[in-house]
């Protein structure tokens, strides 16, 4: 993405009177759309639940209270949930890494027999929509077969299914197909044998590639809701979204809103630091780039 | 288990260094060993894909022809588990509300972000800014703005009606009305997820060459024109691609309802996924779920074959 000036649909030049009405309508809308909603439940929840049933609305507080934040923190135990939820995400984004790095390694450098079979039988999964497998991916998790464990209000039924992801695969091969094959044959003359090729060649070279697929991982894993609503039953293990739904009905406003609030920021800031690469990530990943 | 198997493979191929090139049982060997050492970083990726996605493909199918009851085995029932679906009205009803809410999120979700890329695409300064907000929702999770937006909807001192107040409108009851309601859904939704159509539309947009517009321009055409025969037509492909993928993931809308109306009022919020998890984990009837999440299937499939065939001959 350069920004540089280039040639573009309207000719005007952008110094005129026309372009800073129609610059200065597009900050506002959009600080309007995208900000507003923001500030207005921020400040919501530091109002008093009367003060927040009141018509007409008070823009500022009338009395400021802060501390909802931290008494919605202790009412909806809210420490407990956010510790579930980076269980649960951390997991997922280790055994994406852990798994589908090597898969894709494997399927790029080493091809073994019937290892495109393999790629086309994962990329296949790509076509179906992921809410049509709930019912039998549910039934799946009571009853793993081989293994014949029952994986419900276990975190292990998010983290191993999240790496059977084959746009991960995807993005990983495609992205070790353009390292050279003399590289790692000269690593290999020298005695390296594959993991140590893997792991002190080609890892240090596909950084950026594992920020993008490190970075879809956590977002993913943080947003989802239905899978985490079916896998865990017993409340006390629920993540942050699925326990904030449960708690909605019968929690006051105001403290609801400062729970929306903590649990939206971990990430906004997500978003601020990597803002660069989840943005790469975006471009990179849904569209041939 | 990870780490062992990640390790195996180390040690594989040592004892075959000390073997000569050349020789034809030594390479068989090693092309034995090789696959086994490719497999050994395969293993784990291919029991996860085995168990947790081509088994429950498979196993989807099967159960849309079987009654599951956990007591004895699964009994095969031929159509009755879709002859119960047809008979349902609801399943009407969930798919009418489906793809109504698929049409209008199309209407908003498709069409506005690439007129927003495009206006974005014009402006020379805040570029930086304009990327950050219209992402921000993006990165929310959809329960917290499911919430949020059901706090902004409330008839009384919700933030819609309190602004629409101000320019004396006595404002609709959003959520609460079965003619708004689901509109109100897919306002959601699209607030939520139009900041990465956008960046994606707002990426292809900048690879337009400046020197067609300037063609374009010298050729007279004005700049509906350059729009029609230059902007659409350079960016034809990302379009379609985003069509398709829209309307694949419109059409499993769950999270919005589930949350904010519950499939109500009078049911107009009922979608095909909200049905499919009363059946499966409210009435328990696994088998009509599976009918039910197997005609989403098919019916998905044809977008998801096309988005295949078209980014499959882009690749090529």
């Amino acid at each position: 993405m350069s920004d540089r000036p280039v040639r573009t649909l309207f000719s005007g030049n952008r110094t005129g009177l026309g372009y800073k009405v129609v610059f200065t309508v597009t900050i506002v809308v959009f600080t309007a759309a995208f900000v507003l909603p923001f500030l207005w439940l921020v400040l919501g929840a530091m109002k008093p639940t009367v003060e927040l049933a009141r018509v007409p609305v008070t823009v500022l507080p009338e009395t400021w209270q802060p501390g909802n934040y931290t008494e919605a923190w202790q009412l909806m135990d809210l420490g407990k949930y956010f510790l579930n939820t980076v269980l649960v995400v951390a997991g997922a984004w280790v055994v994406q890494i852990l798994f589908d790095v090597p898969a894709a390694y494997a399927l790029s450098k080493l091809r073994p027999v019937f290892g495109n079979g393999v790629l086309v039988a994962m990329l296949i999964t790509l076509m179906l929509p992921p809410s049509t497998l709930l019912v039998p991916m549910y039934l799946t998790i009571t009853d793993v077969p081989i293994l014949g464990v029952n994986l419900v209000n276990n975190p292990a039924a998010i983290w191993l299914p999240a790496a059977a992801n084959a746009f991960n695969i995807y993005l990983l091969k495609r992205f070790f197909d353009q390292i050279p094959s003399e590289l790692l044959d000269a690593a290999r003359m020298d005695g390296a044998g594959a993991v140590t090729v893997l792991w002190r060649v080609v890892l240090p070279m596909a950084r950026p590639i594992l920020a993008v697929v490190s970075i879809l991982a956590v977002v993913a894993a943080w947003k989802d809701f239905i899978w985490p609503l079916l896998v865990f039953s017993d409340p006390a293990l629920q993540t942050l979204s699925v326990a904030l739904q449960r708690f909605a009905p019968d929690t006051p406003i105001n403290l609801l809103l400062a729970g929306l609030v903590l649990a939206a920021l971990p990430m906004i800031a997500v978003f601020l630091v990597f803002q660069r690469h989840i943005l790469a990530g975006l471009t990179a990943g849904s569209v041939k780039g | 288990m990870s780490a062992s198997t990640l390790l195996r493979p180390a040690g594989a191929p040592a004892p075959d260094a000390t073997r000569r090139p050349g020789r034809a049982p030594g390479r068989t060997r090693r092309r034995i060993v090789e696959n086994l050492t490719a497999y050994g970083f395969l293993c784990a990726a291919l029991v996860c894909f085995a168990l947790f996605s081509w088994y429950p493909i498979v196993r989807g199918v099967l159960l849309a022809f079987q009654q599951v009851n956990f007591i004895t085995d699964p009994e095969w029932v031929g159509f009755d588990n879709f002859e119960r679906l047809f008979a349902d009205p609801l399943f009407w009803d969930a798919w009418r509300n489906t793809l109504l809410f698929t049409g209008l999120a199309l209407v908003f979700g498709f069409f506005v972000p690439f007129l927003i890329a495009v206006l974005l695409n014009e402006l020379r300064h805040a570029k930086g800014y304009f990327r950050l907000v219209v992402y921000l929702p993006v990165m929310l999770p959809p329960v917290v703005a499911a919430l949020l937006w059901k706090w902004f909807y409330d008839p009384g001192p919700g933030l819609f009606n309190s602004l629409l107040r101000i320019v004396g409108i006595d404002g609709p009851h959003w959520l609460d009305d079965s003619t708004t309601s689901l509109l109100s859904l897919v306002l959601v939704a699209t607030w939520s997820n139009l900041g990465s159509a956008t960046l994606i539309y707002l990426a292809a947009l900048q690879t337009i060459p400046g020197e067609l517009y300037e063609a374009a321009e010298l050729d007279g055409a004005n700049v509906v024109q350059r729009l029609r025969h230059v902007t659409i037509p350079q960016t034809r492909f990302v379009l379609l691609v985003l069509l398709l993928l829209q309307i694949v993931a419109t059409m499993q809308v769950f999270t919005e309802p589930y949350i904010m109306t519950g499939g109500g009022p009078d049911d107009s919020t009922v979608t095909v996924l909200l049905l499919l998890y009363r059946y499966a984990f409210v009435y328990n009837d696994f088998g009509t779920a599976s009918a039910l999440s197997t005609l989403l299937l098919v019916v998905l499939s044809v977008f998801s074959f096309a988005y295949l065939r078209i980014t499959r001959r882009a690749d090529a």
